[in-house]
């Protein structure tokens, strides 16, 4: 036996995003827009799903539903008369933390891509990982909640940086907090100049239209792989 | 907390190239804005390649700092310094270096050539 190096030089998440290119031709074939909707659990993802899949007029939308564990927030959706796909990751170790591409294309085959325009993917909540690895989504939108407080960008930078959109939700609760919006978004800016955002309340349902609006507008505004 | 991941994945890219020999060093390139704790790297990379060809490998990390350029007025910064707003003219970075998260090279066994 002899040792030998062997020159690689390739990018540790290369294997996830060739499978996401994968999933995005498939989604492109089918011309259907997606989104990957990441925040930390409980910021409220679901809640603005139930508002927002409601109002899309023509646009006939679909979830797919990223959990480690049951169906709790598939069959919250249920009511809306969207199509919800469950995804369980717990067959991993432990459980995984995220939705990685290839665990996206395992639900390819349960999802009626024939019969939508817009797919939801709500990813397992967490902040940390989901932002590693790209489903084969067109855009990112990620919900920080005015109870998570103003340093979140700055403590989760990959994150923040990685989104098209940044919603801050639970607006409705700032007269009782001492969150300071200002400091908020100068933190954003810090690390994602300029990256579009909107102040939500997913519960009194304050600047919902305006997340709609860019909902609908997404498809035209996609970028439709050479 | 995210090494657990990143770990499975340079195993998976680790594993590809070793193509069935046995792995005795996986050399990686890791850029600052990757957020990745060496030691936790390394205890996780521990875990998952157990009984795989990367059983007991050596992981050698080198750490790459993040360097940004203003997409406006060309000037380069270190994000620890101030984010990623260019301190000159207040326009956007872009990472030159530091998102780095690479296989760099592995070391394998071979037979030794009888021919």
């Amino acid at each position: 036996m002899h040792r030998v190096k062997v020159r690689v030089v390739e990018d540790a998440l290369d294997a996830n995003n060739t499978i996401a290119r994968a999933n995005r031709d498939d989604f492109d074939r089918h011309d259907v827009t997606v989104v990957n909707l990441m925040s930390a659990p409980g910021a409220g993802k679901t809640t603005l799903l139930e508002r927002v899949l409601g109002g899309l007029g023509d646009v006939r939308a679909g979830v797919l539903e990223g959990d480690v564990q049951g169906s709790y927030d598939a069959d919250r959706l249920a009511s809306l008369h969207v199509p919800v796909t469950q995804l369980n990751t717990d067959n991993g170790f432990g459980g995984e933390c995220h939705l990685d591409a290839n665990m996206v294309r395992s639900a390819l085959p349960a999802l009626p891509l024939g019969e939508i325009d817009l797919l939801v993917i709500e990813n397992v909540g967490n902040l940390v990982c989901p932002a590693e690895f790209h489903v084969g989504e067109d855009a990112r939108i990620m919900v920080s909640s005015v109870t998570e407080g103003e340093d979140k960008p700055l403590k989760y930078p990959l994150m923040f940086r990685t989104c098209e959109l940044v919603l801050v939700n639970k607006i409705d609760l700032l007269p009782h907090l001492e969150f300071d919006m200002e400091r908020f978004l100068h933190h954003l800016d810090a690390v994602h100049p300029g990256v579009p955002r909107m102040l939500v309340s997913a519960r009194t349902g304050e600047g919902i239209d305006a997340f709609r609006e860019w909902l609908l507008e997404l498809p035209a505004r996609r970028e439709v792989p050479a | 907390m995210h090494e657990l991941s990143v770990s499975s994945a340079v195993l998976d890219t680790v594993l590809k190239h070793a193509a069935g020999r046995r792995v005795t060093v996986v050399s990686l390139r890791i850029g600052h804005l990757r957020q990745v704790v060496p030691d936790s790297l390394a205890f996780y990379f521990e875990l998952v390649s157990r009984e795989s060809l990367c059983e007991g490998a050596r992981l050698e990390q080198e750490y790459i700092p993040a360097v940004l350029r203003c997409e406006a007025c060309d000037r380069e910064w270190d994000p620890e310094d101030a984010w990623f707003a260019c301190t000159g003219c207040g326009g956007a970075g872009e990472v030159i270096a530091g998102n780095e998260l690479e296989v760099e090279s592995i070391e394998v066994e071979e037979a030794a050539c009888t021919a």
